[in-house]
């Protein structure tokens, strides 16, 4: 029974060197975070003076205040993103959940192909596709609208969605399926009554890494598809602190924290579900 | 009979919208490309055919240059990411005190908006007031400001570096989740049979990590391909276009100057790449699920 224990005790210089490697590690995953936290803290005349401070003397949550006078439209690109994410997460998970039980849960003829071709899209992103991606938003008369942003989002969202649910669906016991069956339930009465329902951990997951993946990646879409001010979303949104003399560091990391926190939030509550999940759609990026 | 008949109506009817969705918007867009790349299509009215005109111009020692970066570029950046990404994973796995928090410290980079991670590098690169420059200066190892972005070669290297740290993440979660499939009672067996914490990791865990390790790089491999959002931010392809690859000269050409025609040429290019790296991919992860009698 003290095996396991004993099997993980770990020497004091073990130790050290597992905690010297994860503070190397965490350094540089953390630093750009660091330092940018910093900034948004300094006032530009500091910021803009050599040499180099680390620390921010005379620091100030000033930059805070002042992004929001500096920038009106700010609330609005986080409105702008929210709304994109949210939309884009809602019709994602109406094409995934019936598509990843369908592969779950049935063998046709063509299965294995259409699922892998499925995965093929992933290989392709958006970038490669812009042109012709271009002309069709124009004849869907889409351009500078949140669908520029929403269609595209979705189509390269829906493969490691179903990959994703697919996974998680066979490990639901066919049993249940085929008792429901026997009971003389239909297949679409199955699958809301009977699937839906054990499947719902795993729909919370696809839903969570979708919205984050649309939150994170919307730049490419909104910078080549949209040019009105008013439906910008965040990444691109902030370049409004690009002035055009210089750009304003402390604010534009204010903002960028401010526009990071509800990333932080759901990661602090629900990173639980978030590991499996982001690693089970590895297929993604 | 007729049920199962009516299994598969179903099964298809299940399928459909999302089958029709990724068809209009990636496979049309697909074919679409290929079609343009034989044409001079641009803002102009008209449209004629220009048979293989595109990628004849294409075809000369500036574009070589340029998929040999893309190269190079990409091979640097996952390499690295690779290496950073298991390390990562080796220390994270270790059962420490605080591992869950450590854990959860790595994932910052990759679920915050990719651009806003990309600012911050922008302001570190900074060469007068950025942090890198700077502590480079007070420690002495470099006598003036170093301005990474403004050099072609130092700009190569930092937009690797950023692309680097956004892909690690998840690197570091895939061989994390690897790593804990291993089944502990081989660990256990070694140690019952004497074996220290080192050899037990390079004649176990390594050894049972490499499917892992293909299967991740591969991946990564076709992400840091396709990566756009870092270079353009960062330097947008430049200076002197030391760090166009092929995503950036592609969107240079279609979206900057509006040569859809030329554009889709290269974007035609990049296609066959992905595709040869796409098979490659199933091909292997195939041959290794295969291999492990499943």
């Amino acid at each position: 029974m003290s095996q396991p224990a004993m099997i993980n005790r770990y020497r004091w210089y073990e130790l050290a060197g597992i905690y010297a490697g994860i503070f190397v590690f965490l350094s540089f995953i953390l630093a750009p975070f660091v330092e940018g936290f910093l900034v948004s803290l300094k006032p530009l005349s500091l910021l803009f003076s050599s040499p180099y401070r680390f620390w921010p003397e005379n620091g100030s949550f000033e930059a805070y205040r002042t992004m929001w006078v500096s920038v009106p439209g700010f609330a609005r690109y986080i409105f702008n993103s929210f709304l994109v994410s949210f939309i884009v997460t809602a019709v994602v998970l109406a094409l995934v959940v019936p598509a990843a039980y369908a592969f779950a849960r049935f063998r046709f003829r063509g299965n294995g192909a259409l699922l892998g071709a499925f995965l093929a899209v992933n290989m392709f992103s958006g970038a490669v596709l812009l042109i012709p991606l271009f002309r069709l938003m124009r004849s869907m008369g889409v351009l500078n609208t949140y669908f520029a942003m929403i269609v595209p989002g979705v189509a390269f969202l829906i493969p490691s969605a179903i990959w994703l649910l697919r996974t998680y669906m066979l490990r639901i016991p066919r049993e249940l399926d085929e008792a429901a069956f026997v009971d003389g339930a239909s297949h679409f009465y199955t699958l809301r009554r009977v699937i839906l329902p054990i499947a719902m951990p795993g729909i919370t997951v696809v839903a969570i890494t979708t919205f984050i993946g649309s939150y994170a990646q919307q730049f490419i879409f909104a910078l080549t598809f949209n040019s009105k001010t008013e439906y910008m979303p965040l990444p691109v949104g902030l370049f409004a602190y690009f002035g055009r003399q210089e750009v304003v560091w402390n604010e534009l990391m204010a903002a960028s924290f401010v526009g990071i926190a509800p990333a932080v939030i759901v990661i602090f509550f629900l990173q639980r579900y978030l590991v499996s999940g982001l690693t089970a759609g590895a297929v993604k990026q | 009979m007729s049920v199962r008949r009516s299994t598969v109506i179903f099964a298809w009817f299940l399928l459909l919208p999302a089958v029709l969705y990724v068809t209009v918007i990636v496979a049309y867009p697909l074919v679409d490309t290929f079609i343009l790349s034989f044409t001079d299509a641009s803002l102009k009215k008209t449209t004629k055919w220009v048979g293989t005109a595109n990628y004849d111009k294409i075809f000369n020692a500036t574009f070589a240059e340029v998929i040999i970066r893309t190269f190079v570029w990409t091979a640097f950046s996952v390499a690295i990411k690779m290496i950073i990404g298991t390390f990562g994973a080796v220390m994270l796995n270790a059962a420490v005190p605080g591992r869950a928090l450590f854990r959860v410290l790595t994932m910052p980079p990759w679920i915050v908006p990719m651009a806003i991670g990309i600012f911050m590098w922008g302001w570190m690169y900074n060469g007068q007031f950025g942090m890198i420059s700077g502590l480079l200066q007070n420690l002495g190892l470099v006598s003036g400001p170093v301005a990474f972005l403004a050099h072609g070669s130092t700009a190569f290297w930092a937009t690797i570096i950023t692309d680097v740290w956004i892909g690690v993440p998840l690197v570091t979660l895939y061989m994390l989740a690897s790593m804990q499939a291993i089944p502990q009672d081989l660990y256990e067996a070694a140690w019952t049979d004497g074996a220290g914490r080192f050899y037990r990791f390079r004649r176990i865990t390594l050894p049972l990590l490499v499917p892992s390790m293909i299967t991740m790089s591969m991946l990564s491999l076709i992400a840091t391909f396709n990566s756009f959002d870092i270079i353009w931010i960062l330097t947008q392809g430049g200076p002197n276009g030391d760090t166009t690859t092929m995503i950036i000269d592609t969107y240079r050409t279609a979206i900057g100057s509006k040569k859809y025609g030329e554009g889709a040429a290269r974007a035609v290019l990049i296609c066959i790449f992905l595709s040869i790296f796409c098979i490659t991919y199933f091909r292997v992860t195939h041959r290794l699920a295969s291999g492990e009698s499943r």
